[in-house]
């Protein structure tokens, strides 16, 4: 049996996609590829697919990860322009490397988020950051499951800082309107890509309960009062192992590339050419 | 000019609304062509939510056939929750099509299928939020034609006011035939504006211009008369019937939606109509003749569909799939190419009498089990002798014992409450059944965790069938005979924990009858409703009785009538009924006798196996029985590429 393990996007419109749409969207591409898939035993046979830490809904993302089993070998590339082929331009699958280690879900240790803030400007985004990042925990709340829940939003967060920004003071609607939801999202639909805009880049360890960029962002607003008028665009950049010295998040698949590249010699120029887009 | 997309507006308000992915598209199959390279535009509606929409069948095959057609773009749209609607209200975001998210008013032609008269408050938000005039009356040149179709359109008369068209039966010929008259008013410059372009459809006797007709009453309140307004219309509109399948192999490429929807599986209707005459049943009526697709056209039509969607279950539809002539040889043939693909096969619907042990080995063959479900549709050997469903008891404990005997832990069986003639005494049979039923199954199966479930819903008589002079049952009357079927049940001590009781309410059976058998002047209640904020009737969640009766009670009374009338009242032979100027080939006179018959409880043969009977459909429409069997099989495929 081969595992092939693979990283996929959720771009554009198609970020409203569920995990549970991507997975049904995932076995139904598998089947119109003609993938040799090993299936589980049992009364109902599913297709063995490990589906790893999925980004909530309406986020978009650049490193989800999963991985699957065959009953056949596969050239990992060529099945991964089959599968990309096979799903929804958005659900693009961007690169594949034959499973040669073990624990894929261990190594996503950390993520790289990028949150787009309109309608703030970056001055006042660094000011909260500096805020939240001064404090030693943040509790913030959110509806899970089990009700709502509070929970420390500080102590995963191991790096935040605004990237970008634009300034125009001169478009802004008066600051006191952004408080209740209609006026939200009013401004949302009338000030789409014109007045102040503000990307962090944010580096959240993965933990339990897991921290969301949006618990991040309520943290913003419950030490700085940061309240941005629309919602944020968020997109995951990366995930994978945590370097606790540098806090930079590092290439998941790298272990088994560097094993398929020791093992297969001969075959460096299709393994080099995938290491080459390899973390985004 | 091309037309803008909406999608930017809509995506600032997507983050805010429940299951935002339903309304973003980019289905796989889907398509958006280019709005300037064609002349003649449609939306398509299914007025319910998407997940319920979306899978629909008629829908999709129009959306294709449209779309097929050179110059000719077809998108799609659905009913919006209330969630999006109110934003959608706040900041001025138009009813979408998905495909290409363009406003709904831009199109030519906005078509809706009615699978159910609950769908027709969900037709004014639509318009609404399209902003298209709910009353046909107000609309201008600017304003797309709004046609009605689907079952319900069999009876038009309620929404006459809202729509300028119906046309009834089979969609894929007619819809092409309204897009060529469409086609050349356009191509003319629109001569006679819009009245222009409803007179040429209406001549074609194949489209119902309500307008065209006028409705006039009795002193107490029934119909006097439908007469024409204008001149060169016809007396009677005709439905539409294809008469090869095989040539309509749609749809080809189903759409794969990515949001979850209520059905997720390749379907092939592998026959339209049904002769049985069961006399409850508008859509065995309505959609005669039988005409089979063959074994070969539905093998074809399974391999590229499986290929263009990957769905892992096959769904052989029709109105009654046990009964194609050749079900055993496409079950096992099927069977045996998706062997190794664990594919699963369903029969969605299947008939007592026609099941039998091959089909339940076909059926289980892939590793699947799904549960088996049938209708004996009433409790006692004499209310199905009414409703000639010539199904026995024997017959059903046959059955049942078969697919015990093979697997089956679980077993459904549909029934119905409130059927003409019905006491409490038909109705409480069920729970005899049931009990013979559990009785049956332990004994073949040698256990005792085997289950029998047993729903029922209240009936609703139905235009164009022999029961559409019945009087419909109170809502008090079903709710208490449905009490003393629970009662029985419940108290059964060595059955009774092995039978799941599962019942609808007898409210909303009552709307659906008001909206079924209603006249033009039902129209103004719906509007009240839907101004009242009457939304998703079919949804136990929004659905308001109450407020249903509240605006009955505000409109009808002046008119001389009332709810009652329009459902508990029993019609006479002599009546005009609302629906008698729309043409389903049906005899007015033999639906009359079939309904004397009924109160005889002398049942009427199928007319597949037994002479005509003269029910009137294939004279009136020059169509035919098309059944097999054609004495072919399925060969295994090639061997797949790897």
């Amino acid at each position: 049996m081969q595992r092939i393990r693979l990283r996929y996007t959720k771009r554009g419109r198609l970020r409203f996609t569920s995990h549970r749409d991507f997975q049904r969207a995932f076995e139904r591409a598998l089947r119109r590829a003609e993938v040799p898939m090993a299936y589980s035993a049992g009364f109902t046979p599913h297709p063995k697919v490990s589906y790893a830490n999925a980004a909530p809904t309406g986020v978009s993302s650049e490193a989800e990860y999963l991985e699957i089993a065959l009953t056949d070998p596969r050239d990992p590339e060529r099945l991964r322009a089959l599968l990309d082929e096979s799903l929804p331009s958005g659900l693009d699958v961007v690169e594949a490397v034959e499973a040669r280690t073990p624990g894929l879900a261990d190594r996503l240790q950390a993520s790289v988020w990028q949150l787009r803030l309109e309608g703030v400007a970056p001055a006042e985004v660094e000011r909260a950051v500096a805020a939240f990042l001064a404090t030693d925990t943040v509790e913030v709340k959110r509806t899970t499951k089990n009700g709502l829940r509070a929970f420390d939003a500080r102590s995963a967060v191991m790096a935040l800082e605004v990237v970008s920004g634009r300034a125009e003071a001169a478009q802004r609607v008066g600051e006191g309107e952004a408080t209740g939801a209609p006026t939200d999202i009013e401004q949302s639909a009338d000030r789409l890509g014109r007045g102040d805009c503000a990307i962090l880049r944010l580096v959240v360890r993965h933990l339990t309960p897991a921290v969301r960029p949006d618990d991040v962002l309520s943290g913003l607003r419950a030490t700085a009062d940061l309240a941005p008028p629309v919602p944020a665009e968020v997109t995951r950049l990366a995930q994978g192992p945590l370097d606790k010295e540098t806090g930079t998040v590092t290439d998941p698949l790298a272990p088994d590339r560097d094993a398929a590249t020791a093992v297969l010699t001969t075959a460096v120029g299709l393994t080099g050419a995938t290491v080459s887009d390899g973390s985004a | 000019m091309p037309v803008e997309s909406v999608f930017p507006r809509l995506e600032a308000l997507l983050p805010h609304v429940q299951k935002p992915i339903q309304y973003v598209g980019g289905e796989l199959n889907s398509t958006a062509k280019d709005w300037d390279s064609c002349d003649v535009r449609w939306s398509l509606m299914y007025p319910d939510a998407y997940e319920v929409g979306l899978p629909n069948q008629g829908v999709m095959i129009l959306y294709e056939v449209l779309n097929e057609r050179e110059g000719v773009l077809a998108e799609r749209t659905y009913s919006v929750w209330p969630d999006l609607e109110a934003l959608m209200r706040q900041h001025h975001v138009p009813q979408f099509t998905v495909d290409a998210h363009r406003p709904v008013k831009e199109f030519d032609a906005f078509g809706v299928s009615f699978s159910t008269e609950l769908g027709y408050t969900n037709l004014l938000t639509a318009l609404d939020l399209a902003d298209i005039p709910l009353e046909a009356a107000a609309r201008t040149l600017d304003d797309p034609i709004v046609i009605a179709g689907g079952h319900a359109a069999f009876n038009p008369e309620p929404i006459a006011d809202f729509i300028d068209a119906a046309v009834i039966g089979d969609g894929e010929q007619a819809v092409l035939e309204i897009t060529d008259v469409i086609r050349a008013w356009k191509a003319e410059g629109r001569p006679e504006g819009r009245d222009g372009l409803l007179l040429r459809l209406a001549k074609t006797g194949g489209v119902y211009i309500p307008k065209f007709y006028g409705v006039e009453y009795l002193p107490d309140g029934r119909i006097a008369r439908v007469v024409p307004n204008v001149s060169g219309v016809p007396w009677r509109v005709s439905k539409h019937t294809v008469m090869d399948l095989d040539e309509w192999p749609y749809p080809k490429q189903p759409l794969v939606p990515l949001a979850e929807t209520v059905h997720e599986r390749m379907s092939v209707e592998i026959f339209r109509g049904c002769t049985r005459g069961c006399r409850f049943c508008q859509a065995g009526m309505i959609t005669r003749p039988v005409r089979e697709r063959s074994i070969t056209g539905i093998g074809d039509m399974v391999e590229a569909g499986l290929k263009a969607t990957g769905f892992e279950e096959v769904g052989l539809l029709s109105l009654s799939s046990a009964d194609h002539s050749e079900i055993t040889d496409i079950t096992k043939g099927l069977a045996d190419r998706y062997e190794d693909d664990k594919i699963g096969l369903s029969l969605p619907s299947t008939r007592v009498d026609a099941f039998n042990i091959d089909l339940a080995d076909e059926l289980t063959r892939n590793g699947r089990r799904s549960g088996l479900t049938f209708a004996p549709e009433g409790g006692s050997e004499r209310i199905r002798k009414v409703i000639n469903k010539m199904v026995s008891e024997e017959d059903l404990i046959r059955t049942v014992a078969t697919a015990y005997g093979n697997g089956w832990r679980q077993v459904k069986l549909y029934f119905m409450c409130g059927l003409p003639t019905e006491t409490d005494d038909d109705v409480l049979e069920i729970a005899d059944m049931a009990t013979k039923v559990i009785a049956k199954g332990r004994e073949v199966s040698g256990k005792n965790d085997i289950r029998c479930t047993v729903s029922i819903g209240g009936f609703v008589p139905k235009p164009h069938t022999p029961f559409q002079w019945a009087p419909q049952l109170s809502a008090e009357e079903t709710d208490a005979r449905l009490e003393k079927l629970r009662d029985k049940i419940r108290g059964d001590k060595r059955y009774g924990r092995s039978i799941g009781f599962r019942y609808h309410d007898g409210k909303p059976g009552i709307v659906e009858g008001l909206l079924s058998r209603g006249d033009r002047r039902i129209g103004a209640v719906i509007r009240a409703v839907y101004e009242d904020g009457g939304r998703f009737d079919g949804w136990r969640e929004h659905f308001s009785y109450d407020r249903w009766m509240e605006c009955a009670d505000a409109v009808l009374p002046p008119l001389g009538v009332d709810v009652d009338w329009y459902t508990t009242r029993e019609r006479g032979y002599e009546e005009v009924l609302p629906w008698d100027h729309l043409d389903s080939g049906l005899d007015k006179d033999w639906l009359w006798e079939d309904w004397q018959d009924a109160l005889e409880e002398t049942e009427v043969d199928d007319c597949r196996w037994t002479p005509c009977f003269d029910c009137g459909v294939c004279p009136a429409m020059d169509t035919q029985i098309q059944i097999g069997p054609t004495g072919k099989k399925l060969l295994p495929l090639m061997v797949k590429n790897s």
